[in-house]
């Protein structure tokens, strides 16, 4: 049997991770008290309203979630100009042609499977790092149509760079319903992003899943040395 | 009708009519409070109705029901109606003037003419752009037509209603007469928007308070509404809120919590969505207003409420997949999809990439085996 030397590289700096997790915790924390925002559950109370404020904390939790989730947001967008190459911004936005077979090659391999044997990427791959940035481009929708909502009852100056969603948008209601309607979107990201995380794990023993704790990846010298060459040919082209 | 004397100030109009100076004083003291005034600003209001002479006021109706005229002249103080309304638009308006036909159409080019960037045009309704606005035809010429003319040298429009300002019922999908709110068809004139089904009387004859008062438009929203009253939403100050926040909803409109008076949140009331004044103003001499007659807000005044989702469901539909749709539903469709799509998947992976699986493996149990 063929025995792998791994490679210890440090993919995601901490910075990074803390952003993931933050981000992983209010986006859960915005979810649950947003669908119950939207549909209060039904309790039974014998006392007198007064005596409880259930409804006002889940809002104040939501909107506390929500002026974390944006701090972690922009403080992640600093990050992809000074982080490492696998924080880069270029990982999310597709600039280059190559960008764009990368993510047909991830489509072939992983997900339709009609090529065998897997894709290397040490870092996002090309269609993962698009992903990302469609989800940032939610992040960003949610931020708006949710301080927008949230700017008619707040006094902060931050709250206040929002008063003109609802006039573009006409009313509340079109405002609310989008809001309503992303969250499934981060749902569904969710779902798809925790199974792909166990899939890469399972399928190439690289260490995916403990790589957003520590920031390591376990990558075969062979791999390794592989990926060394290609950056390396890349980067004698560009010159 | 054309031997009115010269300009007379509000108050002079008033004494004639038999209102003792206390009434007036009342008057302006009840409005002062509603445009938000502090105290000292009721000598303004009070000032500015005995001095200013009055102003001349054209009120057309187009694509409506009159609803706002009747709110308007059942606002709490009688003076609101006898003055504002009476007298101040007593130039021309379809449904009180006592002139008709040739000698109503004369009335107000008269006053066009004789008071030229001086008049506040007031307009109640849409105005039909479909077949050339042939769906609401006054005096032989179409709406629009007439609207373009009379706020050409208008000082201020006022969108009385929500017909006037996004619509209203009559621009609900398919909207067959190309019903088309008064903003998105004139410009270079300032426009206040007064919104609802109808205005409250008391916000009406407070915009106009204020117009003569100033002499400017008071100050207004993003969306061109006054500030004084559509700033909070009905939930805002809703004196139901206290059950909302402790999250006690009523569930259905026959339940123990609806004889309990808790928030009709979930039946479907859009007073967090809706900028308005109900719940502080109130309607009929504040005597009530929707939610304290156990009824929840249908978000009237805000823009696009025919279609934006059922009157008595919070959820709204989710676009292009029908009225019975809303986010939930459609997303946990997805949710489900998605599971099933995951677990194909790995059922997929695991037949498909079966050797790079098995290397893995074998390699890592082979480790095992060593130590």
């Amino acid at each position: 049997m063929n025995y792998h030397k791994l490679r210890r590289v440090f993919v995601w700096e901490l910075p990074v991770r803390v952003f993931h997790w933050i981000n992983a915790l209010a986006i859960t924390t915005l979810c649950i008290t947003g669908y119950m925002i939207g549909k209060p559950p039904a309790i039974m109370f014998g006392g007198e309203a007064w005596e409880r404020y259930l409804f006002g904390w889940i809002r104040y939790i939501h909107f506390v979630a929500a002026y974390i989730f944006v701090a972690n947001f922009v403080f992640r967008i600093y990050w992809g100009f000074v982080g490492n190459k696998y924080a880069n911004w270029k990982n999310f936005i597709p600039t280059t042609r190559k960008y764009f077979q990368e993510m047909w090659e991830v489509l072939k391999i992983d997900i339709f499977q009609t090529k065998p044997g897997e894709h290397m990427a040490v870092g996002h791959n090309a269609l993962a790092g698009f992903i990302y940035f469609l989800t940032f481009i939610a992040f960003g929708i949610q931020v708006i149509t949710g301080f927008g909502l949230y700017a008619a009852m707040s006094e902060s100056w931050f709250a206040g760079l929002f008063t003109w969603v609802v006039p573009l948008f006409g009313a509340d209601s079109g405002v609310r319903n989008l809001h309503h309607i992303l969250m499934w979107f981060f749902i569904l990201f969710t779902i798809v992003h925790i199974y792909l995380v166990f899939y890469h794990d399972y399928l190439k023993g690289r260490g995916e899943i403990s790589s957003m704790g520590g920031g390591w990846k376990f990558i075969e010298e062979e791999a390794f040395q592989a990926e060394k060459a290609k950056e390396a040919a890349e980067s004698k082209k560009a010159a | 009708m054309s031997t009115r004397p010269a300009r007379t100030t509000y108050y002079e109009e008033l004494r004639q009519r038999g209102y003792s100076r206390r009434d007036f004083m009342k008057f302006c003291a009840t409005v002062a409070a509603y445009l938000g005034l502090e105290a000292s600003g009721t000598a303004q209001v009070v000032q500015a109705l005995s001095d200013k002479p009055r102003i001349p006021v054209i009120w057309l109706h187009f694509q409506e029901c009159t609803c706002c005229s009747e709110s308007f002249i059942r606002s709490s103080h009688p003076i609101v109606a006898d003055i504002l309304l009476d007298k101040l638009s007593l130039d021309y308006t379809e449904t009180l003037m006592a002139a008709s036909g040739h000698q109503a159409e004369k009335c107000m080019r008269d006053t066009m003419e004789k008071y030229k960037g001086e008049y506040v045009l007031c307009i109640e309704g849409s105005v039909p752009t479909e077949a050339d606005g042939v769906y609401c035809m006054i005096g032989g010429r179409t709406s629009l037509d007439i609207l373009k003319e009379v706020s050409a040298t208008a000082k201020a429009v006022i969108c009385w209603g929500s017909c006037a300002c996004n619509g209203c019922v009559q621009s609900a999908k398919p909207n067959p007469t190309g019903a088309t709110p008064i903003h998105k068809l004139i410009r270079g004139v300032p426009i206040i928007k007064v919104p609802g089904c109808p205005p409250i009387g008391e916000v009406m004859a407070g915009v106009l308070v204020h117009l003569i008062t100033f002499g400017k438009l008071p100050e207004l929203d993003g969306i061109g509404r006054p500030k004084a009253f559509y700033s909070k939403r009905v939930h805002d100050t809703c004196y139901r809120r206290p059950f909302y926040d402790a999250g006690l909803f009523v569930e259905s409109f026959d339940d123990e919590n609806a004889k309990k008076g808790y928030c009709l949140y979930k039946v479907g009331c859009k007073g967090p969505t809706t900028y308005n004044a109900c719940s502080v103003t109130k309607w009929n001499n504040g005597t009530s207003y929707p939610i304290q007659s156990g009824h929840g807000c249908f978000g009237c005044s805000e823009e696009n409420y025919w279609d934006a989702g059922a009157l008595y469901a919070r959820a709204q539909p989710f676009p292009g997949f029908g009225i019975e749709s809303d986010a939930d539903k459609i997303g946990t469709a997805a949710a489900i999809a998605t599971g099933v799509g995951i677990a194909a998947h790995a059922v997929m992976t695991n037949i498909r990439k079966s050797k790079l699986i098995h290397d893995v493996i074998e390699e890592g149990k082979e480790a095992e085996k060593e130590l």
